[in-house]
């Protein structure tokens, strides 16, 4: 399986996601430039977190815009699979890749700290190998990260099983002090309709090495590869002529 | 011509913003600022159209790029 990671000016964990790609699970990662219209024959594309255009205007509202957005909006709509972390998100809700917005932390602060999630989906391809309802360890670091949306694209969200990942207390009950930023339901990442794009605030590139804390993150990328491995051999198999 | 863009976040989403600054006006005694919200502002020249496309056209800027219509409403004048 092949990844793709996008650079935007001011992405800042790019190499973060290359690294736990290339050296940590030895798959093929390659990085894309925020210029380049080519996503180079991948799987999946990786819109990293940082701070992309400065958070000029608002977080991901510029990115958004860059030609390589064209490529992962057409990629997506053909069902290639995309995950935006973090920034990566705010670009997808701002593309209306996603819905919803991500606005400013409920405290006003910028939160930069390790989070219980509850797994609340294992019917996607970035979650079919983990278990539904376990709870996760991952970090976040984030200022604008308090997820909103309308109430009828929230209860849409809750009645499709959109919402993937929600912020929990270490017994995994959904309070109001385990939410660090205020988002409405809990909610830390959502999966889109046809359920190829998923973004979410929580690091996964972060958790995938236990000496820098924790290894749950790994789930992510082995599900979202299975998915893909299996599915290239459904219609390897499906081209086989019948007797 | 000119053009002036008021952004404002959207009536029931949380504001921690203006949430704030209205408890410091409070503290710094001014109980009658009620109802605080922050926004955006943006100028601009606009050249070469007309009174009629510049509000048109100021409009799809704010829909496709200035305001984000999930979470906030925007108004503008255009002044000769």
């Amino acid at each position: 399986m092949r990844w793709g990671v996008v650079t935007f000016p001011g992405s800042n964990d790019d190499h973060d996601a290359l690294h736990v790609l290339g050296h940590v699970l030895g798959e093929t990662a390659v990085p894309l430039w925020h210029k380049d219209r080519d996503l180079k024959g991948v799987d999946c594309v990786i819109l990293p977190g940082g701070f992309s255009y400065g958070d000029y205007l608002r977080c991901g509202a510029l990115a958004r815009f860059s030609p390589v957005m064209e490529s992962v909006r057409a990629f997506a709509d053909a069902g290639g699979f995309v995950i935006g972390i973090c920034n990566g998100f705010q670009v997808l809700c701002e593309a209306g890749l996603l819905p919803g917005a991500l606005i400013r932390n409920r405290g006003l602060r910028f939160v930069c700290t390790w989070v219980h999630l509850r797994l609340e989906e294992t019917e996607t391809p970035f979650t079919c190998r983990a278990t539904r309802g376990e709870v996760l360890s991952m970090p976040i670091k984030h200022g604008e990260g308090c997820y909103v949306a309308d109430p009828a694209t929230l209860d849409q969200l809750e009645r499709n099983h959109q919402v993937v990942l929600r912020y929990v207390d270490p017994s995994g009950r959904a309070t109001t002090e385990a939410n660090p930023n205020g988002a409405l339901n809990n909610i830390a990442g959502i999966i889109n309709e046809h359920r190829n794009v998923l973004g979410l605030m929580p690091h996964p590139e972060h958790a995938v090495e236990k000496f820098l804390g924790g290894e749950d993150g790994v789930k992510f990328f082995q599900s979202l590869r299975a998915a893909v491995t299996e599915g290239a051999s459904r219609r390897a198999a499906s081209l086989v002529p019948g007797p | 011509m000119r053009a002036r863009v008021f952004i404002t976040p959207k009536k029931g989403v949380l504001d921690p913003q203006g949430k704030a600054v209205e408890q410091s006006l409070h503290t710094l005694g001014f109980p009658e600022a009620q109802d605080v919200h922050l926004g955006k502002y943006v100028e601009m020249s606009l050249v070469g159209i007309s009174p009629d496309e510049a509000r048109r056209r100021t409009d799809e800027m704010c829909r496709r790029l200035l305001a984000n219509g999930v979470i906030e409403d925007y108004r503008f004048e255009i002044e000769a």
